[in-house]
């Protein structure tokens, strides 16, 4: 781009600037009686960027403080780059999930590979190092050529930056949905492990410390870029939002986290902030905020990668791969050395004052950076201003008009679903369902993401929680990241709370202890009041569910205005959660493991196919049958499965989640390369118990000695206990007992089904095609027998 | 001095499985075009070389072709000179 | 015995390949890839990553960096050289081993865990694999497709210096030549390959077939007289 190309603050003669910046007038009023004074056009700028939705959370910040955030193995929560837990043994563990959706609607490749990048850096920010990336995909329609072009570019930027980087990815869930069509929802969550005594925050103590810029030169690239268009509705014709693409360098990244974790392990930096949305303005006033201190920045001393940049465009560019750290002057000589080391330019642009506000001057500083007589100030802003004291919006909620709310628990059950269960073969459903592009197996995606670099991965998996091992302890980490969209477009509140739940029993079925969680929470339009109240009811789910199953909230993100001309996503809480395990070897999986062991189901159906995938392929169920969610009775599930692992009892587990108990079962066989011979007491609705997804339900395998103890356990809980049968062949068989089984209930002619019966192969079959099919990939070869 | 700007092709050596080439043609159809076909893929770099003449600039530029643009094993190469012009600025205001 | 694996700006897999070594038995050091310095190695591995980002071509830049005239010259007196995945580019793109890399047949990148045949066991780095064991360790990889002009293809199969084929079930992940997996140079003290064994050294992990590799290196030079017998 030539310089009289260049991106100007120029207002067009009947829009004020302020507006065109995508303020308000009312935040106008606002930012001048936070000054006293009018802002210039570059204060106002950065005040248009820090208080964009993206940067501010000004919609979602009074719901966000409703979220528990104390626990015992809490670190650093809510506020700081990524929340930290710790693991024991002088070690802790730094995790967030965060979005990109916008940048990768408008470029796949380069929002999903700078989508990475921003989260590695909030993770080593934290003095981590990342040793893990989970990914939570939502897309529309498979067939549409747009959906396959999102997802290969989405695809191939995750697996590009993270392959590149050396970070494993060794999770997520890839989740098909009509609503995300002119919308993808790219999550990302990044897992670090750190010493303790390393943790860094991202602060600007000491007045007369240097602020440190390192990391690539500024450029032009996305100016406004993730705040302006994350904080506004996509149009599909809108150029005005769709700014410069970020471009990632994982190359550069990888040096950086070298460089920034050499710096904080020397002692060499007293505060460290990375540089994302609002690129420099978010950095320094973020920093200076959270010490009580100011910064000055020295416009001239910032390395840039184009010529005749404004002032404007050098302070909110968001160039990736830059990081902000503040230094002792006389440390200064070491830093520029492991920086220069590492090949990371490095320069001063400013030091930290104490007068509170975010300076910006031209014409230099002297050696001890303070400004020569001649230097021009080109903005002064009080930190606080831009960041703790931004705007905050406590905005109208209302209810949709058309709302439904799941059943409370024992409440009695409204008639039919409306589902052909009449003379139903449930081997043709579950091979249906393996087949579909929700369930089918994701190593189409996976075999294009590094799962092993790091060499301490244990276990990556599509369905289930990916572990890694702490190397030079015992322990490992459980990981995991869900969101259940289909309950949350009928209901936000149920869909956040029972993705928590599910999250959690994901992580515990491993047996994990979960140590706290992080949430990215994808919404619409706040300024609408049924997208506000979707997003508040999610949080009310988020905050209820964490409360009833312990678990802290320490972190997160929030994504608004993910509407298109085709409309609002649904209500999409995407929940990350982390756990230690004690004794990595003694880890549960999924997978049967030896003929002869006892297959059991734990927790027990609760009518309601709304929401399902079972009922998205059989058509659709009515909405008020959505399945309900007992938190109390969740949480004794959650308490009874962790004592069953630690006891030694589980030879497998594996949440009951999408797709029911049948597709459950499914897994634990095809994974595990052995079959099952079993029976399953139905009720007149076989369905509900075959292919529900009601919650609180885990099925797992004990040797036949174990049973009793299993059972035990099971009681002091009060948790519901049915041996299904046992392991054994290379056959899937259900035998259906009870009033909804044709055995019993051919006579009566209504909701009948027939035994479900089998051949893995079949199964494992429709399992391997379904994605492949779906996305159109003819020349794809599934990789064999790996689960 | 001078400065000459040259641009490097660097090709798949012929016989070479061109995958990107082949990925290509086999798109073309759904674009409704079916009269293209051997498609290959390569890559160009384009540098300025500061030189008293052409003949040392093309040598510099011949040498980085062949040891660092192209691998000889699978990959051919041609330089082509973009542009040249006299580096010697003025002094005073342009 | 010491192991000294270079660290070039981009690598990924160095504390992988430094674990690993250790837990071969040897001692292993970081070289970087600024100081033409092996401080000692017997053993020099080039571990994966994206040297230099792996912009240009793969393996193409970190082939200038200074410590590789002393890898060279290592490899020129008889030292012993693994190269892993970008390694083995490396290797390639310097000429220490024969051939090159091209895009994966699939054109994506491909992690997947694959199984090799040993073409050989009187190497240095197969002699503690046990006849006929299938070995069983991740590609994870965009460029790896082993190509050699057909005349150079049949010398190499001749010479005895394909030393590792991908084998079934799991079969050839980037359609490779003759299913090559990895290759020694003429001498056989250098050699490169795609799979990476450092990343199978743990049952844990999935397989500790990979360890074999390197115990094979640790245990040949342990007692100072290193045991090789040159290719046919």
């Amino acid at each position: 781009m030539s310089a009289s190309e260049a991106p100007r603050v120029i207002p067009a003669a009947a829009v004020p600037l302020h507006r065109q910046l995508g303020v308000t007038d009312f935040e106008l009023d606002e930012i001048r009686a936070r000054l006293g004074r009018d802002p210039n056009d570059l204060e106002l700028a950065m005040f248009s960027v820090m208080w964009s939705e993206h940067c501010s959370y000004k919609s979602s910040k009074v719901l966000l403080r409703t979220l528990p955030t104390a626990g015992p193995d809490v670190v650093a929560g809510p506020g700081e780059n990524a929340g930290v837990v710790s693991i024991g043994d002088g070690l802790a563990v730094a995790f967030k999930l965060e979005s990109h959706n916008h940048p990768s609607a408008v470029e796949p490749y380069q929002g999903a590979a700078t989508g990475v990048g921003g989260i590695l850096r909030d993770i080593f920010t934290m003095g981590a190092r990342p040793i893990a990336v989970l990914d939570g995909l939502k897309f529309g329609d498979p067939a549409a050529p747009r959906t396959r072009h999102l997802v290969r570019g989405v695809v191939r930027g995750v697996g590009g930056y993270g392959n590149c980087v050396g970070v494993p990815t060794i999770g997520g869930e890839l989740v098909f949905h009509p609503s995300y069509g002119g919308n993808p929802l790219v999550n990302v969550m990044a897992v670090g492990l750190l010493e303790e005594r390393h943790l860094t925050r991202a602060v600007a103590p000491g007045p007369g410390n240097l602020a440190v810029l390192f990391g690539s030169a500024t450029g032009r690239d996305g100016i406004g870029g993730a705040s302006v268009l994350a904080s506004a509705t996509f149009g599909e014709d809108d150029p005005s939002k769709r700014p410069s693409v970020q471009v990632g360098d994982p190359f550069a990244e990888k040096l950086l986290i070298e460089a920034s974790l050499e710096l904080i392990q020397r002692g060499l930096v007293e505060g460290l902030q990375d540089l994302g949305a609002a690129g420099i303005t978010c950095a320094v006033s973020e920093t200076a905020d959270r010490a009580g201190t100011g910064i000055l920045v020295d416009l001239d001393a910032i390395p840039r990668r184009e010529e005749g940049m404004a002032p404007f465009e050098v302070m909110i560019s968001e160039s990736q791969e830059r990081m902000l750290a503040i230094v002792r002057p006389q440390r200064l000589d070491e830093v520029v050395e492991v920086c220069g080391r590492w090949g990371v330019p490095a320069a001063v642009i400013g030091r930290v004052t104490d007068d509170g506000l975010v300076t910006v001057v031209t014409g230099g500083v002297d050696d001890r950076g303070m400004p020569r007589p001649a230097t021009e100030v080109l903005a002064a802003i009080p930190a606080a201003a831009l960041t703790s004291d931004a705007i905050v919006y406590d905005r109208p909620a209302q209810h949709p008009t058309h709302r439904r709310l799941a059943p409370a628990p024992g409440a009695p059950e409204s008639a039919s679903d409306h589902l052909p269960v009449r003379g139903m073969d449930p081997g043709a459903v579950l091979r249906g369902l393996l087949g579909s592009p929700n369930l089918g197996s994701r190593a189409w995606v996976t075999t294009q993401y590094d799962a092993t670099v790091g060499s301490d991965t244990v276990e990556a998996s599509e369905r289930a929680a990916g572990i890694l091992r702490i190397k030079g302890t015992s322990k490992g980490l459980a990981c995991a990241t869900d969101a259940v969209a289909g309950v949350g477009a009928f209901d936000p509140y149920l869909g956040a709370a029972l993705a928590v739940a599910e999250c959690s029993r994901n992580v515990l079925v491993t047996g994990a202890r979960p140590l706290g969680v992080t949430n990215c929470l994808n919404f619409g339009d706040p300024e609408k009041p049924e997208a506000f109240w979707q997003l508040s009811e999610a949080v009310r789910g988020v905050g209820d569910a964490c409360r009833a199953l312990g678990l802290p909230v320490t972190g997160g993100n929030v994504s608004l205005y993910n509407e298109s001309p085709d409309g609002r996503i649904v209500p999409t809480a995407q929940i990350g959660v982390v756990g230690v395990l004690d004794d990595v070897e003694r880890r549960v999986t999924p997978r049967f493991r030896q003929a002869g062991d006892i297959v059991v189901l734990l927790g027990e159906a609760v009518p309601g196919l709304a929401g399902s995938e079972y009922a998205a392929l059989a058509g659709s169920a009515v909405e008020e049958r959505l399945p309900s969610l007992d938190l109390a009775r969740e949480a004794a599930l959650q308490a009874m499965i962790l004592a069953a692992a630690r006891a030694g009892v589980l030879a497998s587990a594996q949440d009951v989640g999408g797709g029911g108990l049948a597709v459950a079962l499914a897994e634990c066989a095809m994974w595990g390369g052995v079959g099952a011979r079993l029976s399953l007491r139905v009720s007149a609705e076989p369905a509900v118990e075959l292919f529900g997804e009601s919650p609180s339900r885990i099925v797992v395998t004990v040797r036949p000695a174990d049973l009793p103890r299993l059972a035990a356990l099971a009681a002091e809980h009060g948790i519901p206990l049915e041996p299904l049968g046992e392991v054994g062949g290379d056959r899937l068989q259900i035998e259906l007992v009870g009033g909804g089984a044709a055995g019993a209930a051919e006579e009566r002619g209504a909701n009948v089904a027939d035994a479900l019966d089998c051949a893995l192969a079949a199964l494992r079959h429709a399992w391997e095609q379904a994605l492949p099919r779906a996305l159109g990939d003819d020349e794809f070869t599934p990789p064999p027998g790996d689960g | 001095m001078a400065s000459f700007r040259y641009a490097v092709s660097v090709m798949p050596k012929p016989g070479i499985l061109d995958p990107q080439g082949r990925a290509v043609e086999q798109s073309l159809p759904h674009l409704g075009v079916d009269s293209v076909h051997a498609v290959r893929v390569g890559r160009r770099v384009e540098l300025t070389i500061d030189a008293a003449g052409e003949t040392d600039a093309r040598a510099v530029a011949e040498r980085l072709a062949g040891e660092l643009f192209a691998n000889p094993l699978i990959e051919t190469w041609s330089v082509e000179l973009v542009s040249a012009a006299s580096s010697v600025r003025s002094a005073g205001p342009a | 015995m010491r192991v000294g694996v270079v660290v070039f700006p981009g690598s990924n897999c160095d504390r992988d390949a430094l674990h690993a070594a250790r837990l071969a038995g040897a001692e292993a050091v970081p070289l970087w890839h600024e100081t033409p310095d092996l401080r000692g190695a017997g053993l020099v591995i080039l571990p994966g990553g994206f040297a230099y980002g792996d912009y240009l071509r793969a393996g193409v830049l970190a082939r200038f960096s200074p410590i590789m005239a002393a890898v060279r010259d290592h490899a020129a007196r008889g030292g012993l050289v693994l190269g892993i995945c970008n390694g083995f580019q490396v290797l390639a793109e310097a000429g220490l081993v024969p051939g090159a890399l091209l895009r994966n047949a699939s054109l994506r990148f491909e992690h997947r865990w694959v199984r090799l045949s040993v073409e050989r066991r009187d190497t240095p780095f197969t002699r503690a694999v046990p006849e006929g064991m299938l070995l069983r360790m991740p590609v994870a990889h965009g460029e790896g497709c082993y190509y050699l002009p057909d005349a150079d293809l049949d010398r190499l199969e001749a010479s005895g210096q394909v030393l590792f084929r991908y084998a079934a079930p799991e079969g050839n992940p980037n359609g490779s030549l003759h299913d090559i997996a990895g290759v020694l140079d003429a001498g056989g003290r250098v050699c490169g390959l795609m799979p990476h064994p450092e990343r199978a050294a743990e049952a844990l992990l999935g397989s500790d077939d990979g360890l074999l590799l390197l115990r094979s290196v640790v245990e040949s030079t342990a007692d100072g007289i290193p045991r090789v017998s040159a290719p046919r």
